[in-house]
């Protein structure tokens, strides 16, 4: 360093940009990813898949497979001890196929072995007679029910709709359109990885597992293994991203069945193609919207049908549905609805969680019907959205009154404001045009184009389940513990929770306890709600352990605790001169408190889609600026601006990370993301052939983070996961839209569909 | 598995021997599954994510596309060995800084790839940051703050110049 000045370095309290504490091991490559874990005497386990998307098993031989030297054990649905099927909201997905499989690379049995190659030499022993069928592709056909039923269930998941006022009101200004949504991948890097122990009586296990959810897994994989919760023990592993994947089941139970028969520890872990298999990815969807407005362009009401195909197996499918359903409107006021929707089944891959759930299939019709408005109305796309804008107190078309702050025009505003990036000049580093590294666009060809979305997005669950979070926090000699099951995928929870505490009770050190299942759940880190709801029980644990610490302090030097607050590290009295160290004060004790937060509660819709189903909602703008060569069919996205509700930074430098990664993954599904299916089997399970952004991709990001304190969240904050990578996407399309002057309304968008 | 391949590689300037091995081992697994290296991490093994990136004889690869046995004659250098006595290095301590790092499973690549990129490259543009990492994908950041690591590195290295 040239020069060394005096500096105190801030507090790592709520609102400043605090380390990560697990960073220095994580650029090292010391930090134990699950994929990491080893234990003695450890076997390897592998799944053998179905290649086909729907077939009857006739019959399954594992003898030459159990022959093989090396070979420990092959289990199959006969193996399963307790239920037969798992499910997060509908038990309807089988631990192994038994009769009949339903998806491409659904699991038929599980090989443990000495080396990974045995495995893969195991697997390719299995023989599996099937009877192939004519898969279920086409979700109208579900819906139509000219198919027979492939699922005891049916092939309709979940039909919901809403009707809300005039349903024979229209406007002068009508615009309709049909928008397809492709599938997505979560992509997390870190692939599915488990390490199941057994326990040495062989009467229960230990499991590290990269999930989100813990607690859930424990119940469905107690049920599976018939086995009380108490004797299975799960502690979470190094998670490298999650995005939604791994909220449901994937390999933890085969791990723990074949650990159980082996009696010896087993890894698994997926390849980059099996993990394709092996988790639910966004639903694609096709949306059919109409739009009646007056002649101002305000909205008068919208009709709407929703199809999501779900796949071969429900997930969150009906949670999913009703997200995007209930986000017809995006963050516009709108009084009459009619909105069909339906989640069904197919045997295509099952599809569930993955960031923005059901509202960024939603975000995509509702922008691109606002852009179809202005343009009727000779209006911009900001003055049509600003007309439209939404605010705190409106109703929704659900009938919910919108009681979270909605500063939408503040999000509008504040985004035209941010400048557009200076124009291409007439000699350019090839790098930066369509198409990057490939060096085939030619700049005279390429036309600028600038889009807007903005989008609402609910947070935390909704219809009526009660979604809590736990945290324990102990205090003793002026250091603070904190004990919770909150999964750390990346996020940072693991930086905010020390944050908190640190905040609240004047301390700075903060030991974090293993995250595991010995302390009540916390809930998914889904749904944008681990900083509102685990941020809420860490708050309020921290703040019974400051309650019980003032009074000790009152005791000891009589004064009313009523009197008594944190003053940086100290206790001090308000109303006088005394003051101690919380380092001081705790000497010697210990306080602990466990506390639990919920939210408020929420309900279930009527038939007619009625009902106050969320719990609270945040909102963003973005403008995408975009190249495009129309010849080539190539974008390259140049600038995105937004401007994000987010209630109150706690970060900083965490809240722009969840931001620029959220656009990112937006920029994905716009232009490059898809699974590609075909009959049912999907053609590019691989990194060579699904395209994610890379460093050449990214866009310039300007952002600004709108801070209005929600009443309601804890913390004041808002979720800030999910709304990055919403309205980025109709934002970036339009773009295109408008450098060619062309509508598309498909995404991803490809260069066919620019160039042809 | 007939596993009967015995051989040594130089890693982070270390011999160190791999026993019963299978001849098919890629370089990662070697590593990671018998070196007790398990920093490098795999996330695609087809050369596409960059999450597996070494240096092998001051190159930067993908391990996950060499055969071990045939890296018998290089010199190997593994995001553990970039680290000397447990100090961050200047890129590292600039990707906790600047917020490079979130789930942290593409990091030891980009560990890798960075150094490998101001080593042989110290002034590099903005596109020659881009294009030496885009050869490593990273799904949680967007790249940002990987982008505000290198440039933080590379002003602090002209400070102290
Ligand atoms: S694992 Fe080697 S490049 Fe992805
Ligand atoms: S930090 Fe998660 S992939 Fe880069």
């Amino acid at each position: 360093m040239a020069k060394s000045s005096l500096v105190t370095k801030p507090r790592d309290i709520l609102g400043n940009s605090a380390l990560r504490p697990d960073g220095a091991h994580k650029v090292q490559g010391s930090f134990e990813f699950t994929s990491d874990l080893h234990a003695e005497n450890m076997l390897w386990g592998a799944t053998l898949r179905s290649p086909h998307p729907y077939a009857k098993i006739v019959s399954i031989d594992t003898s030459a497979a159990l022959a093989l030297s090396g070979v420990q054990c092959v289990i199959t649905a006969d193996d399963v001890p307790g239920k037969p099927t798992y499910g997060l909201i509908s038990s309807d997905q089988p631990v192994f196929a038994q009769d009949f499989v339903r998806y491409m690379g659904e699991p038929v049995a599980a090989v443990a072995a000495d080396h990974p190659e045995t495995c893969r030499r195991a697997l390719a022993l299995i023989t599996v007679v099937y009877e192939v069928l004519t898969p279920l592709t086409d979700p109208e056909d579900a819906i139509a029910g000219s198919f027979a039923p492939i699922h005891p269930d049916g092939n309709v998941i979940r039909h919901q709709r809403i009707i809300r006022g005039e349903q024979s009101i229209s406007g002068p200004i009508v615009v309709e359109g049909e928008y397809v949504i492709g599938m997505q991948d979560q992509a997390f890097l870190g692939l599915e990885a488990a390490l199941a122990i057994p326990d040495p009586d062989g009467l229960g296990l230990h499991l590290h597992v990269a999930t989100q959810w813990l607690h859930e897994d424990l119940t469905q994989i107690s049920a599976c293994l018939n086995l009380p919760a108490d004797k299975i023990r799960l502690t979470l592993g190094g998670v490298g991203g999650a995005f939604g994947a791994r909220e449901d089941i994937s390999l933890q139970v085969h791990c723990c069945l074949l650990a159980l028969k082996a009696g010896r520890p087993i890894k698994m872990q997926y390849s980059r193609e099996e993990s394709f298999f092996g988790h639910v990815h966004r639903h694609p969807a096709t949306i059919f919207m109409r739009h009646h407005a007056d002649s101002n362009g305000k909205i008068v009401k919208i009709d709407a049908r929703f199809v999501f195909d779900g796949g071969a197996y429900t997930s969150t499918s009906p949670a999913v549905l009703i997200n995007g359903i209930t986000h017809t409107q995006g963050p516009y006021k709108c009084d009459n609805a009619t909105v069909d929707g339906y989640a069904v089944r197919t045997n295509n891959p099952p599809c569930g969680a993955m960031r923005g759930f059901g509202v960024v299939q939603a975000c995509f019709a509702h922008e691109s019907q606002m852009d179809k408005i202005a343009a009727a109305v000779g209006k911009s796309p900001v003055e049509i959205r600003l007309i439209n804008a939404m605010v705190t107190g409106d109703p929704l078309i659900t009938g919910q009154i919108m009681e979270s702050v909605a500063p939408v025009a503040r999000c509008i505003t504040e985004t035209d404001a941010i400048p557009l990036p200076e124009l291409m000049g007439q000699t350019v580093n090839e790098l930066s045009l369509p198409g990057g590294s490939g060096l085939t666009a030619s700049r005279s060809n390429i036309v600028r184009g600038i889009g807007w979305g903005v989008s609402m997005k609910n947070l935390m669950y909704s219809e009526g389940f009660d979604d809590y979070a736990t945290a324990r926090c102990t205090l003793k000699d002026g250091i603070a513990s904190l004990k919770f099951a909150t999964s750390e995928v990346g996020q940072g929870f693991v930086t905010l929770a020390p944050q908190i505490a640190r905040s609240v009770l004047g301390v700075d050190e903060v030991i974090l306890e293993p995250i595991d299942t010995q302390i009540g759940s916390a809930g998914s880190t889904s749904a944008s709600r681990q900083t509102w709801m685990s941020g809420g029980a860490v708050d309020g644990a921290c703040r019974l352990v400051r309650e019980r610490l003032f009074h000790h302090v009152g005791l000891m030097h009589s004064i009313d605790p009523i009197r008594l607050v944190i003053d940086g590290t100290d206790v001090i009295d308000q109303l006088g001169t005394f003051r101690v160290s919380v380092a001081d004060a705790s000497e010697g004790i210990e306080i602990s408190e466990t506390f639990e937060h919920h939210h408020r509660a929420t309900e279930e819709l009527d038939e007619n889609g009625q009902g106050n189903c969320h719990t609270a909602f945040a909102f963003v703008a973005h403008r995408a600026v975009v190249d495009v060569d129309p010849e080539l069919g190539l974008v390259k996205v140049v600038q995105i601006a937004t401007a994000q509700d987010v209630g109150r930074v706690l970060n900083p430098l965490s809240a722009i990370g969840q931001v620029e990664g959220g656009i990112a993954q937006g920029l994905g599904l716009a232009v490059m993301e898809e699974i590609v299916m075909k009959d049912g089997k999907v053609r590019n399970p691989s990194f060579t052939d699904y395209l994610l952004p890379t460093a050449l991709d990214a866009p310039d990001v300007v952002a600004v983070m709108i801070e209005e304190h929600e009443p309601q969240a804890p913390l004041g904050a808002k979720g800030i996961g999910e709304p990055p990578c919403i309205s980025v996407t109709p934002a970036i399309v339009a773009a295109i839209r408008n450098a060619i002057g062309k509508n598309i309304e498909r995404i991803p968008v490809r260069p066919q569909d620019i160039c042809l | 598995m007939s596993a009967n391949e015995f051989y040594s590689l130089n890693v982070n300037g270390e011999t160190m021997s791999v026993q019963d091995s299978w001849v098919g081992e890629s370089l990662l697994y070697v590593l990671r599954e018998r070196l007790g290296l398990p920093g490098t991490k795999g996330a695609c093994e087809q050369g596409e994510c960059g999450s597996c990136t070494v240096l092998m004889d001051g190159e930067a690869v993908c391990a996950c596309l060499v055969m071990a046995a045939t890296a018998v004659n290089s010199e190997i250098v593994t995001v553990e060995g970039i680290t000397t006595d447990s100090e961050l290095t200047d890129v590292q301590q600039s990707f906790v800084e600047e917020g490079a790092v979130q789930c942290g499973f593409c990091t030891p690549g980009l560990i890798v790839a960075v150094h490998h990129l101001l080593g042989k490259n110290p002034q590099p543009s903005e596109f020659e940051i881009k294009e030496a990492i885009s050869g490593n994908i990273c799904r949680c950041t967007g790249y940002g703050r990987v982008f505000a690591a290198v440039e933080a590195t590379i002003r602090s290295r002209n400070d102290s110049k």
